[in-house]
Formats: structure tokens, sequence, C-alpha cells
């Protein structure tokens, strides 16, 4: 199946669509909630929950018997949140750095999870087969009603989101500022911590554990390249997240062997990727290209200032002289001149270069301004 | 017990120990996670190995991981400079995308060899004697073990030569360059000592309890200690504790083995976690009351300080003055009265002359020392604490 196949079937195909709409869904909540992850500085947190989750899974199986996703999906949001709370006490009450605390909750929870996985496998219960697909992750395996879930969690959540939008905004920057206009902080942290744990586990089923935390991270890191408002920030992660969803099922539908999740992950990194170094606002290919910018500025500063320094001893400010004697100064290259002589600084006749009027005004003021500096410092 | 039964345990301790050595210096240096990212981003060094040599049992494939787990510290770095996500961020990008590369690798290469990724995050310490060492005909022991012994005593030899660099640039950095270690360098030896043991210990005992056993064991011996050298063997003891009771936990469970050892650890942290003197839960709780109380009897003092006036001093006045309710006014006064530094009389509350002399010293301590605590004070004052 080519892609070209892929977009007709995905129409026609019932189980196509729903597994699109599925990842198109989860990619959209992750990167909505992601954003704030990412900019409260709990980019981990996806990590440590996920795998938090495990022993909730396997413990709701235990309990109830019964492989219904939903409640299995109850009980990893259970251990989850037992987690983020475990991880935030630790972090308040003791001395235990926040990298220690989700690297603790990660591990143990997870190796409690696989204690009763395997505890699980040794039982007398035919029923107990697939239970090891939330580690890896099963786009195939999504149903209509996983979908509808998705739908209606995305529409609550976004209603939250919109609902309680500035006081989310100011409790992101300005926790203190929150607390003395009399905001209860603590239920807001708490709500939007449930939202966040809540995009985990409902991510478990299509990536799995352990590429969650990049589904929440990637959309949003992206989308932050772009701009610096909050708003447009969440769309757009929602839309990155949505996008790589969609595309991360073509692809792996397309080919033989691909399973979905890392797929999705990796089209995920392939916007971060490009917005890094594209970004019109703080992308790397930008940086470098300002660096450049201002060193050559700052080349055709030093050569008007040099000339500056000769024009200055001359009556006529505009009396020619040799380009020969900039010789001894290393600052110009042909290059700059001809930029000088385009910003009509100076004129070139022959060998000979002259300060017009504007460039001697160009460099008074400049020299001035190096002559306060100097003195400045010099105090 | 038999022989695969002790030899399980033997490999489970060295493990436990070579995990816990590096871990209390990554737990000091706020990088933990780093061992998280480290045993995820592995995978395609493996696969890459693997598909060099075709051989899962090729040194080559170790060297190849341990190379990955570097190109992940540096690539997290990299991506950190740039300045344009934070370091968290930066770790949470890294390891799933080289991840899920190794799982797609293993996908479209691989699907019909033993190269399972369950295997690789799980890891399975039952199997671990089988996979035995031969030179010629003659059987040395499991090969984990070898491999696990050789890290665990190099990684002693260079825990004993850079101790005093490791410690200094650790809790210093700044004096560490000053002195002429490179903090740098002891990073990225650090590094790459960790990305050794997190390589040759999953094979044994998989990812996420190699991340376990580094941080958990630091971490608790963290909250017990502030001294280096006691931390150290403090975590290197909770790791073989949990690494024998592990075992015998999965021996009655009949369940995972590293399942177990993480379980048990966790317990063990738990523990420690709540009780530990000082710096655990509950003692810091208790202690939060304390302050908590201890600074209401100080506000009730330079209150009755303020007030010469008798009925502003009177036993009922307190509760609408200062806003507490019955009960906390009552223990407070009663703290007070116990200290000696009240008297009640007809129902009207007085300094003693101790207490004028402790809020007069407590005021100019306040106006003087703005930042510092007042704890001092309050041992030469106080009989009873709150």
């Amino acid at each position: 199946m080519n892609f070209s196949e892929y977009f007709s079937l995905l129409f026609s195909d019932y189980t196509l669509r729903t597994i699109s709409l599925g990842t198109a869904l989860l990619g959209a909540i992750c990167g909505m909630l992601g954003s704030f992850a990412v900019l409260r500085k709990q980019s981990l947190l996806g990590d440590a929950i996920s795998h938090a989750a495990l022993p909730g899974i396997a413990l709701a199986f235990l309990i109830t018997g019964a492989k219904d996703s939903n409640v299995l999906l109850l009980g990893a949001l259970v251990s989850g949140l037992i987690g983020t709370f475990w991880i935030r006490s630790m972090v308040t009450k003791t001395h235990l750095k926040s990298d220690t605390a989700l690297g603790l909750v990660l591990s143990l929870f997870f190796g409690f999870g696989m204690l009763l996985l395997t505890f699980i496998q040794k039982q007398p219960n035919a029923n107990q087969a697939g239970l090891d697909k939330y580690l890896f992750g099963q786009a195939a395996t999504l149903i209509e009603k996983d979908v509808q879930i998705l739908l209606l969690v995305t529409t609550a959540s976004l209603f939250i989101l919109l609902l309680f939008w500035k006081e989310f905004k100011i409790l992101l920057f300005d926790v203190e500022y929150a607390n003395t206009l009399g905001f209860n902080t603590k239920f807001l942290d708490i709500l939007i911590t449930f939202l966040i744990v809540l995009a985990i586990v409902l991510g478990l089923q299509t990536v799995g554990v352990v590429l969650m935390s990049a589904m929440l991270l990637a959309p949003a890191a992206a989308a932050r390249q772009w701009t610096n408002k909050l708003s447009v920030m969440v769309g757009l992660a929602a839309i990155f997240g949505a996008f790589s969803g969609v595309m991360g099922t073509a692809i792996s539908a397309s080919q033989n062997n691909l399973s979905t999740g890392p797929v999705i992950v990796l089209i995920a990194g392939c916007f971060v990727f490009i917005s890094f170094v594209f970004s019109h606002k703080r992308g790397l290919l930008l940086r470098e290209y300002k660096f450049r910018q201002n060193r050559r500025e700052l080349h055709h500063n030093k050569t008007l200032l040099f000339m500056y320094e000769i024009a200055k001893d001359h009556k006529n400010i505009e009396h020619p002289h040799a380009i020969k004697i900039l010789n001894n100064f290393y600052g110009f290259t042909v290059k700059t001149l001809k930029q000088l002589e385009t910003k009509e600084f100076i004129l070139i006749s022959g060998q000979n270069w002259s300060l017009t009027k504007k460039g001697y005004y160009q460099a008074t003021t400049m020299f001035m301004q190096n002559e306060i500096k100097n003195d400045n410092t010099t105090n | 017990m038999t022989i695969p039964q002790i030899e399980i345990q033997l490999i489970a301790v060295v493990v436990a120990i070579a995990c816990a050595i590096p871990g209390v210096f990554l737990v000091l240096r706020k990088m933990a996670l780093i061992s998280d990212a480290i045993s995820h981003s592995i995978l395609p060094g493996i696969v890459l190995g693997f598909f060099i040599t075709h051989d899962l049992n090729s040194p080559l494939l170790i060297l190849f991981a341990a190379l990955f787990g570097v190109i992940t510290v540096v690539l997290v770095e990299a991506i950190q400079k740039t300045g344009l996500v934070k370091e968290d961020t930066a770790i949470g990008l890294v390891f799933p995308i080289l991840f899920s590369i190794g799982v797609l690798l293993i996908a479209k290469n691989a699907n019909d060899v033993h190269l399972d990724i369950d295997a690789v995050l799980l890891g399975e310490l039952a199997f671990a004697p089988f996979d035995r060492f031969f030179v010629g005909e003659q059987d040395f022991g499991p090969k984990s073990l070898w491999v696990m012994g050789t890290i665990l005593i190099t990684t002693c030899v260079l825990l004993f030569l850079f101790f005093k660099e490791l410690k200094v640039s650790t809790f210093d950095a700044g004096l560490s360059s000053a002195l002429g270690f490179s903090p740098v360098l002891l990073h990225y030896g650090l590094m790459s000592v960790s990305s050794i043991t997190v390589v040759g210990a999953f094979d044994a005992v998989g990812a996420i309890l190699v991340v376990a056993l580094m941080i958990t064991p630091a971490a608790a011996a963290y909250l017990l200690t502030s001294n280096l050298k006691k931390m150290l063997f403090l975590s290197i003891f909770f790791g073989i504790i949990s690494a024998l009771g592990g075992y015998w936990l999965a021996h009655f469970l009949d369940a995972s083995i590293s399942g177990s050892i993480t379980t048990i650890l966790g317990v063990l942290f738990l523990i420690v976690y709540l009780s530990a003197p000082n710096k655990g839960l509950i003692s810091v709780i208790i202690m939060h009351k304390q302050q908590k109380r201890e600074v209401m009897l100080l506000t009730f003092l330079l209150h009755l300080n303020n007030h010469s006036d008798t009925t502003e001093r009177h036993i009922n006045h307190l509760n609408e003055h200062i806003n507490w309710h019955k009960l906390k006014s009552k223990r407070i006064l009663d703290l007070a009265l116990k200290n000696n530094l009240i008297l009640i009389d007809n129902e009207i509350v007085n300094l003693t002359e101790k207490g004028q002399e402790f809020t007069k010293l407590a005021i100019d301590y306040i106006i003087t020392n703005t930042d510092e605590k007042i704890e001092h004070m309050k041992d030469d004052f106080f009989l009873f604490r709150g």
C-alpha cells in the first residue's frame, strides 16, 4: 500500500479510519497538554507517569479479572496519580531533587508492575494474554470505543483549558502572583497535573510506556520555537501532534513491519528538528545568520572609523585618499568597501576613496559613542 | 541452594554494587535521569553491533551500546546548549527517538532473530547462569558474572584513584576547575562508566532494573547521611540487601527476579523515606509543626510585649486578637508557661523576666539578621520545644 492508496482507503476502510482518527486525537491532546508540561519544566513527568501506570494496569486486572480497557486505564490513572503526588511530596518535603524523584518513581513502580505481570502470567487464567501491549503500545488495537473515549477526553480537557485559561496561564508564569490574587493555586496545580496524567494514560495503549514521553514533549517543544504566545503554542502543538499521529499511521500502514508508535515518535522528532533549525524566531539557522550579519557590521564600522581617523585631519573631509593606505589595517576587504559604497558612506574612484558627508556624519556619531564608552571605562 | 541459585544471587549482588557506585554520583549531580535515558537509547547501538557481527554474544555489541550511551549524553548536552529547550526536555526528546530508531531497525531487518525488545527492557536474571564462559573446554562460570565483575573492579579502581577529584567536582565544580581537575573530563568519565555499567547490567537484569539499582540505593542513603563515604557504603549495603531479598521473593512468588528486586528496593526506600531521622517525611512533618508552633509562640510573646494595657493581655482576648482558635491558643499558652516565659495572674497574662529578655533579644535578632534562623536562641531559652 502506498500513500495515495492510504489516503483513499482512509475514507472507505473502517479500521484505518478508526486508527488514524485515534492517533490524531491522541497527538492533539498530547500536544495541547504537553505544552503545559514543557513550560512547567515537568517534561519528564510523562516518562515517569507512563512507567508508573503499569502496576495500576496489572492490579486492575488482578482485582477485576477482566481485560476491559477502560477498567485497566482507570487503574493506570490511579497509579499514575499516586506516582505524581509521591514525586511532588518527595521534591517539596525532602532534599531529594526532582530528577531523583522522577527516576525513583519510574523504576520502582515499573519494577513492581513487572513483578505483578509475571505473577499474573503464572496464574491459571487464559484471559491474561495481551496485557503487555501496554508496554510497547499497539495502535492497531484501537477500536471505535477507544476513539470515542479519546474524543470525549479531548473535548473535556479543551473545555477545562478554555474555562481556566487565564488561571492556568498565570499559574505557569508567576505562581506567587496567582497566589496573591487569591487564586487557589493548589487546586489549579492538581487540575492541570490530572489532565496531563490522563493524557499520558490514554496514550499508553497506542504508543506504549517508553515512547509516551516523546509524544508529550515533541509537539510542544517544536511549537515553542515558533511563538512566544501561550495560546498559539498550545494550538500549534495540537496541530503538530495530530499531524504526527496521522503521518505516522500512514507510513506504518504503507510499509510492512513498522510499528506505529515509533514511527509517530520519529515524525514528531522531525518536527522538532525542523523547528530547531528553521524557526523564524529562535532557529539555529536564523541565529547563525544574525551572528554573521553582526560580524559584518562590525567590520564595516571598523573600516569606517579608520577612514574617519584619516579624513578628520584634512580640511576637506571629502578629500580622496589612496586605498593603499588602508593596507596596514586588516578590517577591510574589497567586499566591505563595495558595501560601504552602496550605503553611500564613501565614494570610490579608481584607486582612491573619499568619505561622503553622510559617511562622515555616521563615523562622527560612532566615534563619539566610542569616546563616551572609553571615558566610562577609564572612570 | 543449588549452584545456579548461588550463581544468580552472586550476579545480582555484583550488579547491585556496580550500579550503586556510579548511582551515588549521578544522584548527587542531579543527573539521575541520564541513567534512564542511557538504558533506553543503547538499543540502536546493540542493533547496529548485531548487524555488523551477526553474533549476539560479541563484545562489540557492548562497545557499540556504550558508544550510544555516550552519544546520548553528548546529544542531550548539545540540544541543551542551543538554549532552545531546557535540559529535561532535551533528555525526554533524545532517548525516545533513539529508542524508536532501534525498534524500527529491529522490526525492519532482524525480525527473525532472537533480539527481543522485551528482553532488552526487562531482562531475565534467571537465564543468566545458562550463558557460560568457556576457555577451550573449561567452564569458568556464567558469562555475565565475568562481564559485571570486570566492570565492578574497573569502577572500584577508578573510584579509589579519582575519589577526591570526583568529590570536589561533584560538590563544587568551580573549585574543581580552579584546582586544575577538569570537571568536563570527570563528567564524561563518569558518564562513560555509567554507560558501560548500564550496558553490562541490562543484559542480565534489564534496563529498568538498572535504573532502579542506580538511583534507589543512592537516594535512600542520601536521606540517611550527608557524608559521601558513608553514602557510598550505605547504598552498596542497600543494593546487596535488595538483590538477595529480591531473589528469594521471586523464588517464592515464582515471578520475575528483576521485578522483585525492584519491589524490595521500593519497600526499602519507602521505609527510609518515611522514617529517616531529620530528613524523612515523618520527621520533616514533625519539624514543620514544631517550627510553626514556635513561630506562633514568638508572635504571642511579641504581642504581649507590645501591650501594657491589661485588657489587651486578658487570657480570653487572645482568640479574638490573634485569631487563633481555642485549642491552638491553649497549646501555645501551655508551651509558654512550661518554658517560664509568662505568668498568668488573675487571667491576665504577664511576661516573666525571662520572657522579657527573650522577647527583647528576639526583636533585636529579627531586626538585625533578616535571613538567618533563630534556632540557637530557642536552644538557649526553651526547656520544652513546640
